[in-house]
């Protein structure tokens, strides 16, 4: 989906030093290199992603974050660190958090919303797990191991005193509507957070 | 050499060489008056002279990289699967220099040469080298070649290091370099191996004291010894458990039998000792461990690997692999975050592979198709396009 790419980049001052964690083929970060000359390194554990990465000449490092999580990086050391769809697939989503925020000084956390009503639907009537062509996978063989809805994560900010600086939300289509805006955990596919401590 | 010769190889090579009548100061303090280096070129310098690659060896390594010296040549050169047209390192569009690093034994100018102020071989008197001299006797090389800027400097193992070091030493000169199952110093561990080596060398009566050339003794047994144990360190566990397990060469373990017993290993070392010890010279490997065991990238700058990356303008590919462990990725990771710290340029994988330190000789999907990838985009770099 274009759009949450899009929401993100407005978030990102030109020339900011990125940091993307779970950065698949480099999308994004060659997104934001070209359009806002960042410096930008990110970190991926799939084979085939870091050679796309490196075919998209993207800085990206070969990092498990549930082995060395960000340990290699100093505290406040990056303007923006981005999870884009990381979130839900690490072992400990808050510590992530955490992490994400002692290393960058802003996070920007984008995320599949299971409040979404399609979700619920799924859920509440035929009673097994969602799968749909944006998250094809079966429970027992996903990478996605923590979903989470958008009231789950803005508790969990609550909890550990994180700051909500813009939110967004895109719908089931990638675009951008009042409902999504009015009941977002309702509506809202896609959740894109920025967020500080 | 295979008939005919495959497409994707450079076919048949010649090796070069160059006479640099200018003294060449070593780190020791010493210096050489003059010297020689061999080496071998593939694919075409392009007219505005950017499309360079300097590869380096590693320990045992000479000038020839690829392709073949002659129809009667058996094996191809040592990278010869990873350069040549269409492979990873792409002689259709890049210029490939491969060197025999001074003070080898396969043509340039090293303790089998004769020493100009004795009129003897240099032997054991060769000047103690380290991974600069080689860089800096290197950057002449280029020099002489008309090569002012390298679009990228490769090396595996101890090849690895001196790219390491050119992107320090020359980072006007150097635009990518590739570091792969390398290292930034030596453990402690990777230094003890090295001794025993040594010592194999040393002790064998035939050494003389390294004047094995004048004496007419030669340190075969020495050097075959370390060579079995340099093996050793080159392969993983499970490779070698796999290659050969407790397979018997030869002898019964059957009761009422006492025949000599030879394990599949034994022999394969044996081999490859033996092969080597006649090939190989025992100055020159004493000569290239040392410098292996000299080398520590940060020395010069306070210990600090951060502030030695400082130094460098180009971008960097690192690659380990997982069951290397003469240098596991963890040495590799160490040179990714100080150059991440000093915010270079840098990508890193670890390749999973089962073949040990020796995998960055041998095929593999991933590293092929990794280093391919870099290498496209260091082409692309050259075009103009984005980089």
């Amino acid at each position: 989906m274009r759009l949450p790419r899009d929401l993100v980049q407005a978030w990102i001052k030109p020339e900011e030093q990125v940091l993307d964690l779970g950065c698949g083929d480099g999308t994004l970060l060659r997104q934001l290199i070209d359009d806002k000359n960042v410096q930008g390194y990110g970190l991926e554990i799939d084979p085939h992603a870091i050679s796309q990465c490196v075919t998209n000449g993207i800085n990206v490092v070969e990092q498990d974050l549930d082995e060395v999580g960000l340990a290699n990086f100093t505290d406040g050391s990056f303007d923006t660190v981005i999870m884009n769809q990381t979130l839900q697939a690490v072992h400990f989503p808050h510590l992530m958090v955490d992490e994400m925020l002692r290393v960058g000084k802003v996070g920007i956390v984008v995320f599949p919303n299971f409040g979404h009503w399609r979700c619920r639907l799924h859920l509440g009537l035929r009673g097994q797990m969602p799968v749909s062509k944006f998250l094809p996978h079966q429970w027992y063989d996903t990478p996605n191991i923590h979903f989470c809805t958008i009231r789950d994560f803005e508790n969990l900010c609550r909890e550990k005193n994180i700051d909500i600086i813009n939110r967004r939300f895109v719908n089931a289509y990638g675009g951008s509507t009042v409902s999504a805006r009015l009941w977002p955990n309702l509506f809202g596919f896609i959740a894109i957070y920025r967020i500080s401590k | 050499m295979p008939s005919p010769i495959p497409a994707d190889s450079v076919g048949l090579v010649t090796p070069q060489s160059q006479l640099f009548d200018r003294p060449l100061t070593l780190a020791s303090g010493r210096q050489l008056d003059s010297y020689e280096l061999v080496y071998e070129t593939y694919g075409q310098l392009n007219s505005d002279r950017s499309n360079a690659i300097l590869v380096c060896h590693a320990l045992s390594g000479d000038h020839h990289a690829a392709g073949y010296h002659g129809a009667e040549d058996s094996k191809p050169g040592w990278w010869n699967l990873y350069i040549g047209p269409g492979k990873p390192i792409d002689t259709n569009r890049f210029f490939v220099v491969s060197l025999n690093n001074l003070g080898g034994c396969a043509g340039s100018t090293g303790p089998r040469s004769i020493n100009p102020a004795t009129g003897e071989a240099w032997g054991a008197g060769f000047p103690t080298l380290r991974v600069r001299d080689w860089v800096h006797s290197q950057a002449r090389l280029m020099d002489t070649l008309g090569i002012g800027r390298l679009a990228a400097v490769i090396g595996g193992s101890l090849g690895g290091m001196q790219a390491l070091r050119w992107a320090l030493e020359y980072p006007d000169r150097v635009a990518h370099c590739i570091a792969i199952a390398s290292a930034m110093k030596l453990s402690a561990q990777n230094l003890a191996f090295n001794e025993v080596s040594r010592r194999a060398i040393t002790s064998d009566p035939g050494f003389s004291g390294g004047d094995y050339l004048g004496q007419q003794t030669l340190p075969r047994d020495g050097l075959a010894l370390a060579r079995m144990i340099g093996h050793i360190t080159y392969l993983s566990h499970d490779l070698m458990g796999e290659k050969f397990g407790r397979e018997l060469r030869s002898g019964s373990f059957a009761l009422g039998q006492d025949s000599d017993i030879e394990f599949q290993v034994q022999s394969y070392l044996r081999y490859q000792g033996e092969r080597f010890s006649t090939s190989f010279d025992a100055n020159t490997y004493i000569l290239m461990t040392r410098a292996l065991d000299y080398f520590d990238l940060a020395r010069e700058y306070g210990d600090n690997p951060v502030e030695a990356f400082h130094h460098a303008r180009c971008k960097f590919l690192v690659v380990s692999f997982s069951t290397d462990w003469r240098f596991p990725p963890l040495r590799s990771r160490e040179i990714v975050d100080a150059l991440l710290a000093a915010r270079r340029g840098v990508s890193y994988a670890e390749i999973d592979s089962n073949l040990g330190h020796d995998a960055f000789l041998l095929p593999n999907q991933r590293y092929q198709q990794l280093l391919a990838n870099y290498m496209n985009n260091i082409h692309v770099e050259l075009q103009g396009g984005p980089g």
